[in-house]
């Protein structure tokens, strides 16, 4: 066999094109592996290997990069840094972080920086939970750490070691100062708050379970009828303008999960802007502390970088994961897998490889899978089996709003929930603009229990009713088309009013009002329950010939009209709705008895 | 010495392949040399080994293999920039065409720009005014944003772009403005519009005109936009300026794009278009934007003809992922003879929330736009229920919404091409229609408001 002489340094670029650079004299490398490109020290990735010739994506605008500049690998692959510091942080694809690259650099970003992700200097107070002589192994927590007033660090025995605490200590600490000694079969192992993790491999855990408890978004049209379960997966695909974001952003600041991380894959610059000026005003319904500091933002904005951008998703879940690891209930919002999906088509298009569908390249499928399938409810690592869910939703934006297109057909394939954006809703300033008869949740059996034990044991049937009269105005509006509503029955008109009903005053919600934008579940068990109510004895009502005009000028109509800026302490008023309602409607029945 | 390669192998489209050559990098700028001694610019597609693919911006036509000369300038395309270039016209690539004298420029900058910090931008918040009520009281517009107009041929966008240019201002404020108004691929009559409306109210002393028409090459349509937003960023971010960037039309720089990606025989995406063409025109829309502690803002408003009006193509399509919202030009509106014919229910200013209300316009203007979105789309429900089944078979309630539809059509969305409206006459008027409708069905607006601004003369 030859011998290898080459050295990595001898590696040359021979090929620039775009965001791909191609090299030779690349016997040593693997792939996956992270380089450095030309004189610039450009970060990139190989991605394959000919020979000695390893195409690379380059995580940086390339201009000015020519053949024969050197190419350096750093033989390990492309990693995220873990450890505290990392929450209210705003990072690049790569996990640059942003604020202070800005404070380096000004307001353009400008290339070959390189700035550790997780401050070097700042001290922590360790708090440890284990002490000498405490046999540990991987996942197990030594101690802890206030990252922000409303998350606690749990600082892991990494991944690969298990054995004898010999010591640790109490005190302040940078993330890179020793706080343990472990004794190993390998001999002593130095622990330090920061770990370092592969972003492109699953973090492990013992197990995985399904989904059992609801991830409360405070949005009615998703929690009481495609609800997604902590550790599920969802996806929301629709046009441009039916609000996608508005959407996420709302889930994001009101969810119930402990841990946010928001990845802006490949979208508007001001959209981040606006997470990162809006966070820190909002307060976490529970502590009233700033959701900034339960939230991690992943900003690759479109004209940013592409390969970098097909990067962020995965740099985004694995600091995701690492919170769950901890035990953390972690939501990932990714907007948009659409942006990803075409950085990954561009960089196939430009290995030349044969391209599938839509010139997407034949392994989107097997990616988004892959994707997805990092969300869970787990058993974290460790002796104390800690649970921590991981839930993940991902906008997708098909071009012209057409499910048929291959990223949102191999995304539905895998993702559990389906949120149905639709135009011609958000034309009708109907928002949020979820179909109603398109979406689905597969997770609805899974938390029914939860659901019944905690807020009413009859939720699921309440639902199941109000979803059933939907159904039936879709086809009854059929008819009203064709033939005018004249032409249906009272009972048929009573569906048509309460559907109505269901839809405005149920299923719209103002993400800009300030009581709106949050139903607790509650209130939104209460709502439905007086508009379902009303249905059952308006139909009641007409059974005994009571005439439908009567029924549909009621007074406490202007009261359900307003149902949904209740404030959380004024329950009450529920009971006074119901109260008033069945008066009224007996008070009519009477007076035709 | 710059070194000069006679070495052009293929010439394919606005593409040409030098080889032997060294020292060449990605991206830099390269000038052509042809036999008649005309001087062409070009920029490097790709390097593999000692071959470099040029881009020609000017074409290829009357280019010979073996007598051009090519030279590699080491450097990207740049704008030389001063404050000298407002008032001035220049064709596509960054020279004069005025007759005026040349540019002696502050600096040189790339005009690829650098993307935006995140975390550098501030939101744009700032309501501008434009005039137009469709706009301001539907779609409101705000500083930093960007906002399309998508249209289809025949329907009057320049003449709506060109009031924008002339009313736009923000409230109370004095400010320096800027209007930058780059053409690609427009008709020589089209340009001349603008260059006459902009001489007409003198406007055209506080903007700089990057023209090129359609019989000029199509490539250079490339860097045009390009030109023009280097332009603004230096009006904006270095002498803070409010600069209004006008783009029109990007349907053709996305055929120039489709030009040279064809010709470069890549895998095409939908319709031919490149897969990267997203990122392509991101990198356009996203030069918009406000940045903390810098006075100027850069607005944009990119035009583009939707080709058979149709929304899901490529270009309004994508665009629409990337700009702030859309402004949609109905044809139907257009032949009724409404102008502006701004079609409202798809039309979007994803900013607006932030941009309206106390402060910046008037209270009640959230609640009376979602009023007055909800009642035209309900008056247009009505009219269509009304051509299927007959007027006879509306309710006494859908025969108001109908009449709502019709007169919000007539007085609300049509003015003048010189009717400058303030926001205080576009919301009143839309108070004035909403009388229309009985006051127990105005379900989206505050009780205060209603008892407030709500003049009682209907009922």
């Amino acid at each position: 066999m030859e011998r290898v002489t080459t050295s990595p340094t001898k590696a040359r670029i021979i090929k620039v094109s775009g965001p791909l650079v191609v090299a030779e004299g690349m016997e040593k490398a693997r792939m996956y592996d992270m380089v450095r490109v030309g004189r610039m020290g450009l970060i990139g990735e190989i991605i394959e290997i000919k020979e000695d010739k390893a195409s690379i994506q380059v995580y940086e605008e390339t201009s000015g990069l020519g053949p024969g500049e050197p190419v350096e690998t750093t033989m390990a692959p492309l990693s995220v840094e873990l450890g505290p510091g990392l929450m209210s942080g705003i990072y690049d694809g790569i996990q640059r972080p942003l604020d202070i690259i800005r404070d380096k650099t000004g307001s353009y970003i400008t290339r070959g920086i390189t700035l550790p992700a997780v401050n070097r200097r700042k001290k922590w107070d360790f708090v440890p939970l284990v002490k000498k002589g405490d046999k540990v192994r991987a996942g197990d927590i030594l101690g802890t750490v206030q990252e922000t007033p409303l998350v606690i660090h749990k600082v892991l025995v990494p991944t690969g070691i298990e054995g004898e605490i010999r010591v640790i200590k109490k005190g302040k600490f940078t993330v890179t100062q020793t706080i343990a000694k472990v004794k190993t079969v390998s001999g002593l192992k130095e622990i330090r708050m920061l770990q370092k993790w592969p972003v492109r491999m699953e973090r492990m855990v013992q197990k995985k379970l399904p989904p059992e408890t609801p991830l409360v978004t405070g949005q009615r049209v998703i929690d009481t009828f495609f609800p997604v379960a902590k550790g599920g997966t969802a996806c929301i695909p629709g046009p441009f303008g039916s609000g996608k974001t508005v959407i996420l952003h709302c889930i994001a600041a009101w969810a119930d999960a402990q841990i946010i991380v928001y990845i802006g894959c490949g979208e508007r610059g001001n959209e981040m802007t606006d997470v990162l000026l809006e966070f820190p005003k909002l307060k976490d319904p529970k502590t009233g502390r700033p959701l900034i500091e339960r939230t991690i933002m992943i900003a690759n904005t479109s004209n940013m970088p592409v390969a970098a951008r097909e990067a962020s998703i995965y740099t985004g879940i694995t600091i995701a994961e690492y919170y769950r690891d901890m035990g953390y209930n972690v939501a990932v919002m990714a907007d948009s897998t659409s942006r990803w999906a075409e950085a990954l088509r561009e960089i196939s298009g430009r290995l030349e490889e044969m391209p599938g569908e839509e010139g997407y390249p034949a392994y989107l499928g097997t990616r988004i899978a892959e994707f997805y399938e990092r969300a869970g409810r787990v058993i974290c690592q460790g002796t104390k089996n800690r649970e921590g869910t991981l839930t993940v939703m991902g906008a997708v934006s098909p071009p012209g709003g057409d499910l048929s297109d291959p990223v949102v057909q191999a995304t539905l394939r895998t993702v559990k929930v389906f949120w149905a954006l639709e135009d011609r809703l958000a034309y009708m300033r109907h928002f949020p603009a979820i179909n109603w008869l398109n979406s689905y949740s597969l997770y609805l059996d899974n938390i029914e229990g939860y659901l019944g034990k905690e807020i009413a044991s009859d939720w699921m049937k309440l639902r199941n009713i109000a979803m059933a009269i939907l159904q039936e105005e879709d086809s009854l509006q059929e008819i009203v088309r064709l033939v005018g509503r004249e032409a249906l029955s009272s009972r048929e008109q009573l569906v048509l009013e309460t559907s109505k009903s269901i839809r405005e005053d149920y299923l719209m919600q103002d993400a800009f009002h300030e009581i709106d934008v949050y139903a607790p579940l509650a209130k939104q068990y209460r709502m439905l329950r007086v508009i379902l109510e009303l249905h059952r004895s308006s139909k009641h009502a007409l059974e005994k010939e009571v005439p439908l005009e009567k029924l549909l000028t009621l007074k406490v109509k202007e009261r359900i009209d307003r149902m949904k800026y209740i404030e959380k302490k004024n329950m009450k008023e529920f009971d006074s709705i119901e109260k008033e309602l069945k008066r009224e409607i007996e008070s009519l029945v009477e007076r035709k008895e | 010495m710059v070194k000069e390669y006679l070495t052009i192998s293929h010439i394919a489209g606005p593409l040409i392949l030098v080889e032997e050559t060294s020292g060449i990098t990605y991206g830099e700028i390269a000038e052509i040399e042809l036999a008649t001694k005309e001087v062409r610019r070009g920029k490097v597609l790709e390097v593999t080994g000692d071959k470099a693919l040029v881009q020609l911006f000017e074409g290829t036509t009357g280019l010979n293999v073996y007598q051009a000369r090519v030279r590699f300038l080491g450097k990207g395309i740049e704008l030389g920039v001063s404050t000298d270039l407002l008032g001035r016209i220049f064709d596509g690539l960054g020279r004069p065409i005025d007759g005026g004298p040349k540019i002696i420029p502050e600096k040189r900058i790339d005009i690829n720009g650098n993307p935006i910090n995140p975390t550098a931008r501030d939101y744009p918040t700032e309501f501008i005014q434009t005039g137009i009520s469709a706009i301001d009281g539907m779609n409101t517009l705000v500083r930093g944003q960007k906002l399309p107009i998508f249209s289809g041929a025949g329907l009057p966008h320049p003449q709506i772009a060109a009031q924008i240019a002339r009313q736009a201002r923000v409230l109370g404020k004095e400010e320096k403005f800027a209007v930058i108004f780059a053409a690609m691929g427009i008709t020589f009559e089209e340009a001349n519009y603008f260059i006459t409306d902009f001489r007409r109210t003198g406007a055209i002393e506080r903007a700089v005109l990057f023209v090129n028409l359609a019989d000029d090459p199509a490539i250079e349509r490339i860097a045009t936009p390009r030109m023009a937003l280097t332009c603004a960023e230096y009006l904006a971010f270095e002498k803070d300026m409010h600069v209004l960037v006008i783009l029109t039309d990007m349907t053709n720089y996305a055929n120039a794009l489709r030009e040279i990606s064809a010709a470069r025989k890549e895998v095409p995406g939908r319709r031919g278009y490149p897969g990267y063409m997203y990122t392509d025109l991101s990198t356009i829309y996203e030069r918009a934007g406000r940045i903390k502690g810098k006075a100027g803002s850069i607005t944009q408003i990119p035009i583009l003809t939707m080709p058979e009006d149709d929304k899901t193509h490529p270009i309004p399509d994508l665009t629409g992922y990337i700009t702030e919202g859309q402004i949609i030009l109905s044809r139907p509106l257009h032949r009724k003879g409404v102008y502006p014919p701004i079609d409202v229910l798809p039309s979007l200013s994803r900013l607006k929330e932030k941009g309206v209300g106390k402060d910046k316009t008037r209270e009640d203007h959230g609640d009376v736009t979602n009023q007055l979105f909800a009642c035209y789309a309900r008056g247009k429900e009505a009219k269509e229920l009304a051509i299927i089944l007959g007027e006879a078979a509306l309710t006494e309630l859908d025969k108001l919404y109908a009449k709502f539809s019709d007169k919000f059509e007539e007085e609300f969305l049509a003015q003048g091409e010189e009717e400058n409206r303030s926001i205080e006459e576009t919301l009143d008027l839309g108070w004035k229609l909403l009388t229309i409708i009985p006051t127990s069905d105005l379900k989206r607006i505050r009780d205060e408001y209603i008892k407030k601004y709500l003049k009682q003369s209907n009922q």
